[in-house]
Parts: structure tokens; sequence; C-alpha cells
């Protein structure tokens, strides 16, 4: 039974942290309101109210953001490659152009299908 | 930042990994045929392409069998379950294949929205659908799914597993909403799934962790050898097993975890709902079955009972709330939350019988699945399809032929003898019961006779019941969803009355590589 303890007493840390941050920033926050501070976010698109019928927002945040995380995700393995790149060899070499390849799929898909247009 | 040694690079065994290939690979080209075919001939592409992929790697799985390996050192198995349980996905993505192909039973197109970006009643929307324009996108993302499962199943280090999970439920998710018709209940069931299943994926990273923490490695075969070596019970292997075990039931919706399976099913795009309860159930299930026997089958005395549990919660929940349901996507839901719980029993059973066993159930359960719901997309009205069963009142005095159908189905779940789903269920709680759970297949065999009440429940609604108005009306497919209907039919009539051969496959598939 011994081993449960550790277990249970992370499950009560845990449960007792959210109650006392939750409880803890209603207090010793400050309250200083303002039309900004009670958006939902203090950036980017208001979610509510909708106009009628839903309106229109912008899509491009999207598009921007899915093109950020392609290239992203590609220099997040490009750099470690290239820094043990004498060690990785060919093989090394030919994975990161099969990765590379991959990855320009979905960005010459955006391509295409209008992405890069801003209007 | 000192210049290291080469480094040894694992052989990469093409062939062996083939299968997994063609489908990804095919996948990325429909990606490429999105971006540059003209929008008229894109369909017929994707579909050639598609069912071209599915066909060559089940010929590879076929030349692979009695492969007994692990590939890319030791992350992936290629053993007798995977291939069977590939072998499975892959059948079923074909018949659900052809069932995403069906034009014909909705006179605006495919089951799936024109333009699925398009506001829902919005002019936009009307404009598309007029113009007849088609999502082709499906196709690519049903692939990508494909070999995610394929991937899932054949995993064997945690890594890996995670990464065939997410290529896996990530087109899931965006499949479901995509529905032509009640596009609000679509996309609420596609983020209902989203969420949720992005949740459930953090436990199982979080399980993942734990266990990492706990043996040092990630790989099934260290995990193993951890566990054995073990003085004293370790609170990082309990806290990993559950956490993964809590992602896994919630892929499989394995009571508490069940909750989003009614409201996604229903809303999804009957096509899709038919390959969520069918595709992911198998896949969920080999690599769940992988994951207990291989990694922690020396450790069962200590995760069984918890097992018991959720076991017996599923069972009876999925049997006695799906009494209770008026929808009959939300019956079938409930129905594969029970298939769910009797799975489980081979699960925690950690006998090569008892996953033989359920690997034949798991072929059984999802081709006659893809053939109920093939079913459930033809009892139309003018704003889609009809779910409730009010509208399959008297269906079997005026279509009797598709009554029947519907019928071998719900027998073959309920497990009626001269049905596969009998065969299946008899195996499974045989080997069940052979490894020492003799009460718990008590309380199964309990459940089924209750979901087997509301299997027939339909049955008696449909032929002994009058019609309301002037009857279910019932759309003429093509011969894709025809296909689909009679092969699943044939398969589980033969699979009841002669299912020697396939059982000797499965028995000889009954070992996990390690």
């Amino acid at each position: 039974m011994n081993v449960y303890i550790p277990i249970l007493t992370l499950a009560g840390l845990a449960a007792l942290f959210a109650c006392f941050s939750v409880t803890m920033a209603t207090f010793t926050g400050p309250k200083r309101y303002n039309r900004a501070k009670y958006d939902a976010y203090e950036c980017g698109i208001e979610p509510t109210p909708q106009p009628v019928g839903g309106g229109k927002f912008p899509v491009k945040y999207y598009l921007t953001a899915m093109m950020f995380i392609i290239f992203d995700i590609e220099i997040v393995f490009l750099y470690p490659w290239a820094v043990y790149f004498d060690s990785l060899g060919l093989f090394g070499f030919l994975a990161m152009l099969l990765f590379l390849v991959n990855l320009t799929i979905p960005y010459v898909y955006e391509w295409r299908r209008g992405g890069l247009d801003w209007d | 930042m000192t210049p290291s040694a080469p480094v040894a690079f694992p052989d990469i065994q093409w062939l062996q990994l083939a299968p997994i290939i063609v489908v990804l690979g095919a996948a990325a080209i429909e990606v490429l045929v999105e971006a540059f075919a003209p929008r008229t001939s894109r369909r017929s592409i994707q579909i050639g392409l598609t069912f071209a992929a599915l066909i060559v790697a089940f010929a590879i799985i076929v030349i692979n069998a009695g492969t007994f390996q692990l590939v890319v050192a030791g992350s992936a198995a290629v053993d007798g379950p995977a291939l069977f349980l590939q072998g499975a996905v892959v059948l079923t993505a074909l018949l659900v294949a052809l069932l995403m192909m069906e034009r014909k039973v909705d006179p605006s197109g495919d089951a799936f929205a024109a333009r699925a970006s398009a506001m829902p009643g919005s002019e936009d929307e009307r404009q598309f659908t007029a113009r007849g324009y088609l999502q082709t996108e499906i196709w690519p993302l049903f692939l990508f799914c494909t070999g995610g499962m394929m991937l899932f199943l054949s995993a064997n280090d945690l890594l890996l597993m995670f990464i065939g999970l997410e290529i896996m439920s990530l087109p899931l998710y965006l499949l479901a909403g995509m529905a032509r018709r009640r596009r609000l209940l679509s996309q609420e069931a596609a983020m209902k799934y989203f969420l949720l299943g992005a949740f459930s994926s953090a436990f199982f990273l979080y399980g993942a962790a734990l266990i990492y923490g706990f043996a040092g490695t990630v790989s099934f075969g260290g995990i193993a050898d951890a566990v054995v070596g073990q003085s004293q019970m370790s609170g990082l292997l309990l806290g990993g097993i559950v956490l993964l075990c809590v992602g896994m039931f919630f892929k499989v919706a394995a009571v508490p975890f069940h909750e989003w399976a009614p409201d996604v099913y229903q809303g999804s795009p009957t096509p899709v709902t038919a390959y969520m309860a069918a595709g992911v159930k198998v896949a969920a299930f080999g690599a769940f079955l992988r994951l207990m026997y291989v990694a922690f089958g020396g450790e069962a005395w200590e995760w069984r009972p918890a097992f018991w549990v959720v076991a017996i919660l599923t069972f009876f929940v999925g049997a006695m709330i799906g009494l209770a349901q008026s929808d009959i996507k939300r019956m079938l839901a409930y129905s594969s939350i029970a298939h769910a719980g009797f799975l489980l029993l081979g699960v925690m059973a950690v006998t090569p019988d008892s996953l033989s066993a359920s690997m034949f159930y798991l072929l059984t359960y999802a081709i006659a699945t893809v053939g109920a719901f093939g079913i459930v997309m033809l009892i139309r009205d003018d704003s889609g399809e009809t779910t409730s069963l009010d509208a399959w009142r008297g269906l079997g005095r005026t279509h009797p032929l598709l009554a029947t159908a519907f019928t071998i189905f719900l027998l073959s779940f309920a497990g009626i003898p001269l049905t596969a789903g009998f065969i299946g269920k008899f195996t499974l709680f045989a080997s069940s019961a052979a490894a020492g759970e003799g009460w718990l297949v008590l309380l199964a065999v309990i459940a089924s006779a209750i979901a087997a009440f509301f299997y027939l429940r339909v049955v008696v609604i449909m032929f002994f019941s009058d019609p309301v108005g002037s009857g279910p009306s019932v759309a003429t497919p093509s011969w894709a969803t025809q296909t689909t209907i009679v092969v699943a039919l044939i398969v589980t009539v033969v699979l009841g009355l002669f299912p020697q051969a396939v059982l000797n496959i499965a028995d000889h598939a009954d070992v996990f590589v390690r």
C-alpha cells in the first residue's frame, strides 16, 4: 500500500495548489477594471457578442499561424541537425531532405490554394 | 559542442514498413493533388489513389504474413497481431471509403459539406452547394487517419505510439465536423471530440513521461525488463500505468471516459462515424493489447483490479443506457461502448488465447459496424438522415431485404449463434474464463443479455410495428454502398458459419514480438 501514498500525496498537493492559487488570486490580485480588461481576450478576435448570423472575421490569423507552425517545426529540427551534421553523415542528410520535402507539401498546398494572397 | 564520433544508424526494413509507408505516402501525394489538379478531376484522382493505396497496402500485409521481428531499432513491431489488425484496419478502410464515395442517397452530393469553412446556413454555403462543390480534402485526411491507425497498433515504444495516436486522431477531429446536413451538430461533435481527445492525449503523454522516469527507456521491451527487475513497487510505474490507461480508455470509449462517444457519433457524417466505431476501435485495442501484454504484462496482478471495475462499468453502462436511446446512431454508440467493455476482458487476461480471441472479435465487430452504419445512411427524409428510431417503424414490411440485413448485423452485435459476433463473443469469453476470470465472464454474459434486448427492440420496431405515415423513406444507394453492405453481410454470416479459417489465422498470430 505504501507505494500509493506518493500518488495520493501528489494528487492532494495538486488539488491544494489549484484551490490555493484561485483563492489567492481573487484576494490579492489588483482590481483595475477597464473595457479591455472585461474582454475575454485582450487581443485578437472578439468572441462575443457575435453579430447576427455569426458575422465575419479575418481568416488570415489562422493561415499565418499555420504557416508559422510549418516553418517553426522545420527550424526546431534543422538547428540540432546542422550542429551535428558531421557525425550524422549521409543518412542524416537524406533523412533531413525527406523531412524537408514532407514539410514543403503543406506549404505548397497553402500557396496554391491562395493562402499567401493578402488581397 | 565537440564533434562526436559518427552515429550508428538503424537499418530500415522497408518491406516490413511498406504498408504504412504506402498509405501515408499516398496521403501526402493526395495533398499535392489538392494543390495542383483542377477542381473537376480532383475527386476521381483522389478516389483512385485512395483505393490503389489501400489495396497495395493490403497485398503487402499479406506478403509479410509470418513476419516476426522488431523494425527501425525496435521502435515498431511487425508480428502476427500487428499484421492481422493492420489487415483488419485496411479492410475496414476499404469498406468505409466506399461509403464516403456515395453520392446518390443525398440529392446535393456526398455526406460531406460542400465547403466545410462556409458558415452553416449562410448564402455562401447555399451557393457552394448549388454549384456542386465537393470537399475532396476528405480523402487525404482519411488516408492519414488510416496510416496513423496502422502505425498506432504496431508501435513498440511509447513515443511512436503517441505519434500514431495523433496521426490517427487529428484527421478524425476534422472529418467529424464536415457533415453536409445538420452542420451545427457536426461542428459541435468535432469540437467535443477535439477538446476531450487533446485532454486524453495529455494524460497519455504524462503517463509516458512517468514510465520513462521509472524505466529509463520508452521501448516496451525495456519497460517489461524494468518491471520484472524491480525490487519493490514504484509509484512512478503505477502512476504511469494509470495515466497511460486513462488515455487509452478514452480512445476506446470505456466508462467513465465514454461521455464523448454518443454525441460525437451522432453529429459526425455517418461514414466517419462508421470509421470511428470500427477502425478506431480496432487500432486502439490493438495498441492497448500490445501495451498491456508486452510492457506491463509482468505487472498484471497490480492493474487488473482497476480493469475489473472499468470493464464491469463499461459493459453495464453501455447496455443499460443503450436501452433508453431513441436515436439509432446514439444507440449504436452505446453498443460500441458495451463492446469495448467485453474487449477489456481480452486485454486484462494476458494470455495468447485471449489475444487471438480479441483480434477475431475486433474483426467481426468492425465489419458488422461498417455494414450497419451503411444502412443508417439510407433511411432519410428531406433534411437528411432520419436517425430517430420512429422513422424505422415498419421498415421490415416496406423494405424486407434491408431490414433483414440490419437485423443480421444487430444479431451479430448481440452475439446470437450463426453470426460472426457469436463466435467472437464465445471465443473471447471462453479464453477469459480459462484465464481465471469466471465471475467476470458471468457478469459479461448478463450484460450482453441486456444488450441483446435493445438490439432486438430495433428488430421489433422494424418488423412488428406499423409504419408511421407513408412509412420509412429509403434512398436507393449506388453500387458503392450496396457493395459495402453486401460484403459486410457476407463476412458476418460466413464468419458465423465457417469461422475456422480466420480463427486459425488469429491463433497463429497470437504472440507479440518483444
